[in-house]
């Protein structure tokens, strides 16, 4: 067992955005959740990673609880995450975007950084070939100089993670990674993800292509206005009334 | 107990011009998102302007005062057309750059054409104190208090029964929104901005006469219209009206029983508290992320 | 070729005192140093994780005093009383950092207003520490003495001049080894993303407290140089026209850059000075105000990146 959530309940002035949610999300899995605009799925990720505070409930990973930890602290454990709306440092290279994911893994200290010792420099070139992996990994090697901002879409979306990758998840949460991608990139992101998992990382999924969620996941589950409706193997997800009826019904 | 209550009066006084400046800051910042900090300016021009009608125009008091006013709009006006119109959409931090610009232009170009001896306004109200029991008061700050009064009165007003109140709050909620509701939104911030200046500079009018008038008057003045903000709320009118209440109050108990010295380090430890304390508690906005 | 002209600049600035004969361009290049190390240190925040503090003076005016009253009240030599500088000076960074890095924009910015404003009216209302209004006279110069060994004085005004160099040598070096290490990308990263940031585990309040303590502790030392310069101290340290000069030399130059705040620093210590011949201080002032608003609207990177992209476009011109 890999992450827990139990009864987990956030409000927005009085609106339920999550109402008393529960479920697991198996290690080494690749687990989706999707459901309508609205339904809650990003609040599930921002408690999970601890950008918001449940009202009630609590979030489990390998057993330890993570309520009240800081962002920082929760990627200190191997919970990574990407963001709903694209999201990389704009004005710096690439490459470096990707060395700024690279940041819990490097240790030097200021006295030995203002001293340049030989370690540091070490260091920074062991990180830096390190980082080119990871680039190439993701297919953007040819980028590695020009500053994120000025990358297409697609291509931004693809650096994001690449830096979560950097941070060396053992639980990656995306959400929405191929929103905005054209069919082939859409292709290439799933391969990718199909990648990640091989390397041992769970995987969360949060997306609305219905192609790629069913093609991919191990695991579905369905959120509609705060609730978890359905969940279990994507077959058995995707014949469910209750789905059928909130995709098409809407409220 | 009879010295408490004068304290109290003097400082509603003074409040009453405070919330003024505060009314102007906050809607600067509430509807625009720009950190004024050339408000304190605006503060001096008004009481520049009143020198110069009195003084060297010779013109009646009141129309002093109303070309007071009309100074700050019209140069609110001016400043939000030519500096802050082709900066909408930019970082909070680039206009706040370009306003501190301006607080430094005009504050030594009011050095420079006023000099820096300080100046006393003339004014047509007798000298000697009305008493109302124990309690004695000038009949100008009895003036200023009314006149302040008046013009929040009248801001209200404005705000809330008038279609251009209504945009205005409309672009506070929500710039977007409101813009494709058919709010014209370059409009709004002209009138925002002139307005909130207009404030600014009846503020100073009104306490030109009751202080004096020099230079670099606008940087406390500013101070305490950062403060009040601060304690009303962002864009909360009447947050600002008590705020300003509430500082001025707090001036004059603190000068009146710690220290003169430290009468400005009021206006700093409240910022300083409020800010730390209560850091969302007074302006929560809460922040989406995702 | 860039090597070459870092090389001949080097070699100018440390001849200096040399070709420069008149002793009143040597107290220009001292003060453009005191500057260079103030706008060094306000551009690790300001450029570097994006927090903009107008309450730089007050780093600078506790370097000045504590260097001040403890040559003056304890007879500390001068080195140590500019060591004492760099660390009082840090350690109210952190202090200020702690409690005021939790606000972010324009409350920030309020805070830090704030607290040098406390700070300066202390100095003025403190008579019996500060003296006041009327100021610390008397600072000893600054010298470097070892009973019986060895004597270094830097009395004349050449001989400060190379300790103003050195220290600022220092400090861009500082800046620069920090801004190329992860703490230094930990800053910028903050600057551009913060949320990102936290997500990829960057303890942001700790790396920003760490960019307020380096540089509160080279304004002090800025703050300690310019007491053991000028010998004497007052309220007028915490001014908020050196916090405004600071910020305009970050921002004119470069914010963000290593090279900006030095050429920022040069350029407005040398302009002013220059403009004095002609006008007023309250002339340059105003010309200030007009250039800051000026920047923001024509360079708004600052003249470092705007040379540079020029010379960039001539060489991709150039076959
Ligand atoms: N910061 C916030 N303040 C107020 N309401 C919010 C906030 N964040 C989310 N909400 C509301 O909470 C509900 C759930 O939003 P959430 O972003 O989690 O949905 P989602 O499932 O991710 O939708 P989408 O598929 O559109 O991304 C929505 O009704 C949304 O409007
Ligand atoms: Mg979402």
């Amino acid at each position: 067992m890999s992450l827990r959530v139990e009864e987990m309940a956030v409000h927005f002035g009085g609106v339920a955005a999550l109402a008393d949610v529960s479920f697991e999300v198996e290690a080494g899995r690749i687990t989706s959740m999707i459901g309508p605009n609205g339904a809650g799925k990003t609040t599930a990720f921002n408690v999970i990673t601890g950008f918001l505070r449940p009202l009630r409930g609590r979030v489990l990973y390998e057993g330890d609880p993570l309520t009240g930890l800081k962002p920082f602290q929760i990627a200190e454990r191997g919970i990574v995450r990407t963001f709903q709306k694209t999201n990389v440092f704009p004005q710096t290279a690439v490459l470096d975007n990707v060395m700024i994911g690279l940041h819990l893994r490097e240790r030097a200290g200021l006295a030995a950084i203002l001293l340049r010792r030989r370690r540091v420099r070490e260091e920074e070139a062991t990180l830096a070939a390190l980082a080119e992996e990871i680039l190439a990994f993701v297919g953007l090697a040819h980028r590695r100089r020009e500053p994120a901002g000025a990358l297409p879409f697609g291509e931004q979306r693809l650096l994001e993670l690449a830096i979560a990758l950097a941070a060396r998840p053992r639980l990656l949460l995306l959400d929405e990674p191929a929103s905005g991608m054209n069919p082939a990139e859409k292709t290439a992101v799933m391969g990718l993800i199909r990648r990640i998992r091989e390397q041992g990382v769970t995987v969360f999924l949060v997306e609305h292509d219905m192609r790629l969620v069913m093609g991919i996941s191990d695991r579905v589950i369905v959120l509609h206005l705060g609730r978890v409706i359905a969940q279990g193997a994507p077959g058995e997800v995707q014949s469910d009334p209750q789905v059928i009826s909130a995709y098409l019904g809407g409220r | 107990m009879e010295e408490f209550l004068q304290h109290i009066l003097n400082g509603l006084i003074l409040g009453g011009t405070y919330a003024l400046l505060g009314i102007g800051l906050t809607l600067i910042f509430g509807i625009m998102n720009v950190v004024n900090f050339a408000h304190g300016e605006f503060y001096t021009l008004g009481a520049y302007t009143t020198f110069l009608f009195l003084a060297l125009l010779e013109t009646n008091f009141f129309l002093a005062l109303l070309g007071a006013v009309a100074s700050g709009i019209l140069l609110g006006a001016i400043c939000e057309r030519l500096l802050l119109r082709p900066l909408l959409g930019e970082s909070i931090d680039t206009t706040m750059l370009v306003m501190i610009g301006v607080w430094i232009a005009m504050q030594n170009a009011e050095l420079t054409l006023w000099g820096g001896v300080a100046k006393s306004i003339d004014h047509p109200f007798p000298q000697p104190p009305l008493t109302l029991g124990p309690l004695s008061v000038a009949p100008l700050r009895l003036f200023v208090l009314g006149a302040a009064v008046l013009l929040i009165a009248g801001s209200h007003l404005l705000i809330h029964r008038t279609r251009l109140g209504r945009a205005m709050r409309a672009t506070f909620q929500d710039r977007e929104t409101a813009a494709l509701m058919g709010v014209d939104i370059h409009r709004i911030h002209t009138v925002t901005f002139a307005f909130g200046s207009g404030l600014a500079a009846g503020a100073g009018a009104l306490l030109g006469p009751v202080f004096v008038v020099y230079p670099a008057m606008g940087d406390p003045a500013a101070l305490k219209a950062f403060v009040v903000v601060i304690l009303g709320g962002l864009g909360n009118f009447a947050g600002a009206t008590l705020g300003g209440l509430i500082l001025g109050i707090a001036e004059e108990l603190g000068a009146g029983y710690i220290s003169s010295g430290y009468r400005d380090a009021v206006g700093f430890a409240i910022i300083i508290l409020v800010l730390l304390l209560r850091p969302s508690g007074l302006f929560a906005r809460a922040e989406r992320v995702g | 070729m860039r090597r070459v002209g870092l090389g001949v600049l080097g070699a100018l600035l440390l001849a200096a005192p040399f070709w420069v004969w008149n002793p009143y361009y040597v107290h220009i290049l001292i003060m453009a140093g005191i500057f260079t190390i103030l706008a060094l240190s306000l551009n690790l925040l300001l450029g570097y994780t994006g927090q903009l503090s107008l309450g730089h003076a007050a780093f600078f005016g506790i370097g000045a005093y504590t260097s001040a009253l403890l040559a003056l009240r304890l007879d500390w030599p001068a080195w140590a009383g500019f060591v004492a500088a760099v660390l009082v000076a840090g350690l109210a960074g952190y202090g200020v950092g702690k409690v005021s890095l939790k606000l972010r924009g324009a409350y920030f910015v309020l805070v830090t207003i704030s607290f040098a404003g406390v700070i300066y009216l202390v100095s003025v209302n403190w008579m019996e520490l500060t003296n006041g209004p009327l100021g610390l006279p008397g600072v000893p110069p600054f010298e470097v003495a070892v009973a019986g060994l060895f004597e270094l004085s830097f009395r004349s005004k050449p001989a400060f001049y190379y300790l103003v160099l050195g220290v600022a040598a220092l400090a861009y070096l500082v800046c620069r080894r920090l801004v190329s290490s992860r703490i230094g990308r930990a800053f910028i990263a903050l600057r551009e993303n913060e949320a990102l940031a936290e997500s990829v585990g960057i303890d942001g309040t700790r790396y920003l407290v760490l960019a307020a303590v380096v540089s509160a502790a080279m304004a002090g030392a800025a703050g300690s140089l310019y007491a053991h310069y000028t010998r004497f101290v007052s309220p007028e340290v915490f001014l908020f026209t050196y916090t405004v000069t600071m910020v305009i030399m970050v921002v004119a130059g470069g914010k963000g850059t290593l090279a900006g705040p030095v050429v920022g620093a040069v350029l407005f210590t040398v302009l002013p000075e220059a403009l004095r011949e002609v006008t007023s201080w309250q002339w340059q002032m105003l010309l200030y105000g007009v250039l800051l608003i000026l920047t923001v609207f024509f360079l708004p990177k600052g003249v470092v990146p705007a040379l540079e992209t020029w010379l960039r476009e001539r060489r991709a011109i150039r076959p």
